[in-house]
């Protein structure tokens, strides 16, 4: 189990966000722009703190503000996949992936290359990728880090269509092949359906609907088939 | 064009002061623009102030104040002679100090503003890669602003070459010692006949400096195409 419970005044908002999550498969927080998941991914990498909370992954605690603990962000063993791909523009995509990754870790490093297609881009810089190829690196990047949670800010949202065709499957294979449980932000209806195993929906900063990701599609689209009515 | 003992004397202690004072600036430089670029204290706008005292005040005025602290009855100079027989006055280590004492300024506001331009985006992403602040620093703030810290250099450099009221204050004016470029050509003016040799002087200063902002510009170059692909 993932317990998170955050809550956090925002610029126009009250983030107040308390969901146990499944310590496998892809979680997505699901909702409109302003609505806060973003702000919840920052808050379980670090990134930003909350006004009050516990985050807590199995056993190990990583924010409790009641007795004071708050991990570092580098100690927190949660890989961050970015809007933007967040590539080191001075290092090679080799040096990019190696950066967090140690020896002995459970994810090797030929078996993620494998996956994500990227073998031939090692000795490339960032620049010389497409965005796609970059989401592609960000990706096996934060990976090799064998997290204990990936965290997914709307990978997908500054590729065009064909790109996103390209990015989902991986991402599939990510969720499959993997033991590491995913928390994904979007606003999309599609990626919700073709990725998610949980959701979590948000509005407002507030959790309005919490469940099996088929459950809360269908109840979506009644909602929506309704409205339309 | 052959140089003379006298102009070959002065080129050399001119490179080597300079040299000298940009080593002392640059791991000073490195920490100060950082605190200023990045963190709000108490007397801030001290510590700004009394860093740019020496591009506003008369250099003479700093070569009186360095003598006064740095002199052999300093209240500075007389510890460093004690505890580690460091003497100042009427050596060239004194022409390094004063030099980098004018130049500092400008290297700390070079390099504040390559810390304020960097995408500090990267330095988030470093750290969710589990990376600890001081690695960060290394592998990726340090990389990222290294145009500005080269920049820096080169202007604290030219603007230590081109030092002379401070100096001659602060050490005088010895052949060989504390005689650079400019206390040279100063020296030459004043002689009934200088005037020839005076401005081969000024030639080879014309040269020096040119060379120094070539060079800038070309490994300025090289660095943005290693950074940016």
């Amino acid at each position: 189990m993932i317990s998170i419970a955050l809550e956090k005044v925002l610029g126009g908002i009250n983030l107040n966000v308390d969901v146990e999550l499944p310590n496998n498969g892809l979680t997505v927080f699901f909702g409109p722009s302003g609505s806060g998941k973003t702000s919840v991914v920052n808050l379980l990498a670090g990134l930003m703190t909350p006004d009050k909370g516990l985050i807590k992954i199995q056993d190990r605690v990583i924010f409790d503000s009641e007795n004071r603990v708050s991990v570092p962000p580098y100690a927190r063993r949660m890989g961050y996949i970015f809007q933007e791909s967040r590539l080191f523009p001075h290092l090679t995509v080799n040096s990019n992936l190696r950066y967090g990754y140690r020896d002995g870790h459970q994810i090797r490093f030929d078996e993620v290359v494998e996956l994500l297609g990227i073998g031939h881009l090692l000795k490339r810089r960032p620049h010389h990728l497409s965005g796609g190829e970059k989401q592609r690196v960000a990706i096996g990047r934060a990976l090799l880090t064998n997290p204990d949670l990936l965290l997914m800010d709307e990978p997908l949202s500054a590729l065009d269509e064909l790109r996103k065709a390209e990015i989902i499957p991986f991402i599939k294979r990510v969720r499959d092949e993997f033991y590491t449980p995913i928390v994904y932000v979007t606003h999309s209806t599609h990626e919700v359906e073709s990725l998610a195993n949980t959701v979590v929906m948000m509005k407002n900063g507030a959790v309005t609907r919490f469940g099996e990701a088929a459950d809360v599609m269908t109840d979506i689209k009644q909602a929506m088939m309704k409205e339309a009515v | 064009m052959e140089l003379t003992d006298v102009e070959s004397e002065a080129i050399y202690l001119s490179l080597k002061v300079s040299f000298w004072a940009v080593l002392i600036c640059l791991p000073l430089a490195l920490p100060v623009s950082w605190l200023l670029a990045r963190k709000e204290f108490i007397g801030k706008n001290i510590l700004n102030g009394i860093i740019h005292l020496p591009l506003v005040l008369p250099p003479v005025v700093m070569g009186y104040l360095l003598l006064v602290s740095f002199g052999t009855n300093g209240f500075l100079g007389a510890y460093l002679k004690e505890w580690f027989g460091l003497t100042f006055v009427f050596s060239w280590r004194g022409a390094a100090l004063a030099a980098a004492v004018v130049s500092f300024p400008l290297m700390v506001r070079t390099i504040r503003l390559s810390y304020e331009a960097m995408d500090r985006k990267l330095e988030a992403a470093a750290y969710t890669l589990g990376a600890r602040p001081i690695r960060v620093f290394f592998t990726v703030t340090l990389p990222l602003i290294m145009p500005g810290v080269l920049a820096g250099c080169i202007l604290a450099y030219a603007r230590c070459l081109g030092e002379f009221g401070a100096t001659v204050t602060f050490v005088s004016n010895i052949p060989g010692e504390t005689r650079t470029i400019p206390i040279a050509i100063y020296n030459l003016v004043q002689q009934p006949d200088g005037d020839a040799m005076a401005g081969r002087l000024v030639l080879i200063s014309l040269v020096l400096a040119m060379v120094a902002l070539v060079g800038a510009e070309v490994l300025n170059k090289r660095l943005g195409k290693i950074l940016n692909g």
